[in-house]
């Protein structure tokens, strides 16, 4: 990633995990550096999976999903496994009412993430 | 059929890709003040993102309108997405799931429609496209029942 360019949004490394919590409101513009920087991101460093956290995201439209989708398909592609967490029910109810196929792995919480990725999180 | 008048509660400019974001935030906003359920809102919010990118894209600017209106005796809100752009030649198609010029906008109009209880789609090419979405305020209906009830 050039220097001059800010992240958008956190990407935080946990092991070979990167989480990417979104809480900004997204654009056009904004949602395809997004996927530019995330891919960006999954080469310079060790990732074999990516979590992307829509919980403080208000409104999801059919090209914000779809953008969501295209981006897990590219890191698929790159042999990198994403799962989203968090969608709001309001979210759901509209894409789905919509007739949005969102092909995307899913999961309720960042727990449930972690154990599709077999990572356990011990409290000792 | 319809009962209003011609004041609209917003009119939003649509000219920018940052008019798409505000004119989606700025229709939340007003259907929670008219009290509006989160999931209705929510609806409509995308819808008029929908909407406000076909604007947007295909025609470089035009007007979003609002307001609050009865029809059939059912209150709710009326939102009108106007614009002088190059208009579509085939409304049918454009209704179709999958029709697009524009890679986003496979479920642009088929979407919306899905998202409200009146849709109408005025266009023709070279003179503009006005849809026309309607969606009822089932929580108003609702809350004056139950307040009839409580205070006889």
């Amino acid at each position: 990633m050039s220097s001059v360019e800010r992240a958008l949004v956190p990407f935080i490394k946990l092991y070979n995990t990167l989480l990417v919590p979104i809480q900004i409101e997204l654009d056009d513009t904004s949602v395809e550096l997004l996927q530019e920087q995330l891919l960006e991101r999954i080469r310079d460093r060790d990732i074999e999976a990516v979590i992307i956290d829509v919980s403080a995201i208000e409104l999801i439209d059919s090209f914000i999903a779809r953008a969501l989708v295209d981006t897990a398909e590219m890191a698929h592609l790159m042999g990198v496994k994403t799962i989203l967490i968090g969608m709001r029910p309001e979210i759901a109810l509209t894409l789905s009412q919509m007739g949005m196929k969102v092909d995307i792995m899913t999961a309720v919480n960042l727990e449930r993430a972690l154990e599709l990725l077999n990572i356990k999180v011990v409290k000792e | 059929m319809q009962n209003y008048s011609d004041n609209y509660n917003l009119i939003i400019k649509i000219a920018s890709e940052l008019d798409i974001v505000h004119a989606r935030s700025q229709v939340k906003q007003f259907m929670q003040s008219i009290g509006f359920s989160l999931a209705d809102m929510t609806k409509i919010a995308t819808a008029v993102s929908e909407l406000a990118r076909n604007i947007y894209r295909y025609a470089g600017q035009g007007v979003i309108k609002v307001r609050e209106v009865s029809v059939d005796g059912e209150p709710g809100i009326e939102i009108i997405a106007e614009d002088e752009g190059p208009g579509i030649e085939d409304v049918e198609k454009a209704l179709e799931d999958g029709f697009s010029t524009i890679r986003s906008l496979g479920l642009g109009l088929p979407g919306v429609k899905r998202l409200v209880d009146r849709f109408h789609i005025e266009s023709s090419a070279g003179k503009g496209t006005k849809v026309t979405i309607f969606k009822k305020n089932q929580r108003k209906r609702r809350r004056s029942v139950s307040s009839f009830q409580r205070y006889p």
